[in-house]
């Protein structure tokens, strides 16, 4: 995360602002439990010499005593990735829990998440982990920047639904 | 006198750190911990099976809590129950704890009056353990340190450095930041100093419930390093001991060190 927020203030390797787009459809599957809770959520892209960017991450912003940060350990991967060595809440990543449903997260190449990547392999990693319930991680590699259209499709079993992730050059 | 009982204090002269028979362990509520003040409730026993408590509380007389500056911190809600002791330790720094019980002392034999007797406790009250007139005086060296540790936050270094007293690990993985399928790389240090060709036990927690008790054993290297691998997530207790004449204490014939640790290894 460092690395990366770092490079973003990097002219060099800066991208320039054209259409460079990601957009990310994630589904939140309803579960038949007593006792439901929305999932906490994170989404990152990983490169291959270990460096790691947040996209997203949803949780209870709004909990008093910011108690909602004492769960975010249990994204585990997240956690161990960058969460543990970032300060929330970050602007333009967290955000509030989401209910079952699509839910949808547009960047392009202006975002500064995308603007620190630099050329290269990357994995995209998405992860939900439930009070009371279970954790999931799913992730699929793609090229950064995309010089055709790319379409990665996750396929969730229990916390997660269909993920679908559209890279537009 | 049953047999029975004297075998039992035939042991407890041969291996003097009474709980030897059995397993003991520190065991955190958690150990990764995300917030800025957190609590863990930890329980300290002895016992056969990992992490059960179904025989001794351990002592707490010997605790010591270091926080992520290097500073004690003050265990809190001390209790010694039959079978376990717990205690609360609050997290208000950033960084890793380190939860030890450790301590050292002497325990040895003599002859008095024609009988053998045991004695017990710290070096510097050597003298008035042993009594006037006694004879075959043996004396034994003891250290034992059983650890765990907790990170709220990033892990840090400051409280997971060798202490350089008695037998521990070093840790070249950090204790908090363990994964099923990786490997993790330790060292065996005494008294700072590298322990080459100790076996080292690794039992994964649980075994209540399994007939085997899936022990693995290494054998510590020419830097008193090894490797330990770790099949699935779960809690791990870790056990090395040595034996040796390198005595600090006059006329003490043998040195005897233990150490342990629960170290808590997380779902990929």
């Amino acid at each position: 995360m460092r690395l990366l927020m770092s490079a973003a203030f990097s002219t060099a390797l800066t991208f320039p602002a054209c259409a460079q787009e990601m957009l990310v459809t994630v589904e939140i599957p309803r579960l038949e439990v007593a006792e439901y809770h929305a999932p906490y959520l994170a989404m990152w892209v990983e490169g291959q010499d270990g460096e790691a960017a947040s996209l997203a991450v949803w949780y209870d912003v709004e909990l008093r005593n910011e108690e909602g940060e004492t769960w975010l350990k249990d994204l585990r991967q997240w956690w161990r990735k960058i969460g543990r060595e970032t300060e929330m809440p970050v602007d333009g990543v967290s955000g509030p829990t989401r209910p079952p449903g699509k839910h949808e997260l547009g960047l392009d190449a202006s975002d500064p998440q995308m603007k620190a990547l630099s050329e290269g392999a990357y994995e995209f990693v998405i992860e939900a982990a439930r009070e009371v319930g279970g954790r999931e991680i799913l992730r699929a590699p793609f090229k950064w920047p995309a010089s055709a259209e790319q379409k990665l499709e996750l396929k969730g079993e229990r916390e997660l639904g269909l993920v679908t992730v559209v890279l537009k050059p | 006198m049953t047999f029975r009982k004297w075998a039992a204090i035939g042991l407890a002269l041969l291996l003097p750190t009474a709980a030897s028979a059995h397993r003991t362990w520190l065991l955190p509520s958690s150990t990764v911990l995300s917030g800025d003040d957190m609590w863990v409730s930890v329980d300290a026993a002895a016992s056969n099976e990992l992490f059960y408590f179904d025989h001794n509380a351990m002592g707490l007389e010997d605790l010591a809590v270091t926080a992520p500056d290097g500073s004690s911190v003050e265990a809190q809600h001390q209790n010694k129950g039959r079978y376990r002791s717990t205690f609360d330790v609050q997290l208000t720094q950033q960084g890793t704890y380190k939860l030890s019980i450790d301590g050292g002392g002497l325990a040895g034999t003599y002859m008095l009056n024609g009988e053998r007797k045991r004695w017990r406790g710290p070096a510097s009250e050597m003298a008035s353990l042993i009594p006037q007139g006694a004879t075959d005086v043996e004396i034994m060296e003891n250290y034992r340190r059983i650890d765990t540790f907790v990170t709220l936050g990033a892990p840090s270094e400051t409280a997971i450095a060798p202490s350089k007293k008695g037998l521990e690990f070093a840790y070249d993985t950090h204790p908090n930041d363990l994964f099923a399928g990786e490997t993790a790389k330790f060292r065996l240090l005494m008294n700072g100093k590298p322990m080459p060709g100790v076996e080292v036990s690794i039992i994964p927690g649980g075994n209540r419930y399994r007939d085997e008790l899936n022990e693995v054993k290494v054998v510590t290297g020419k830097d008193g390093g090894f490797e330990a691998t770790w099949p699935e997530p779960g809690m791990y207790w870790l056990n090395a001991e040595i034996r040796d004449e390198k005595t600090s204490v006059k006329n003490a014939k043998t040195r005897r060190a233990s150490y342990t640790v629960t170290l808590e290894v997380l779902p990929q």
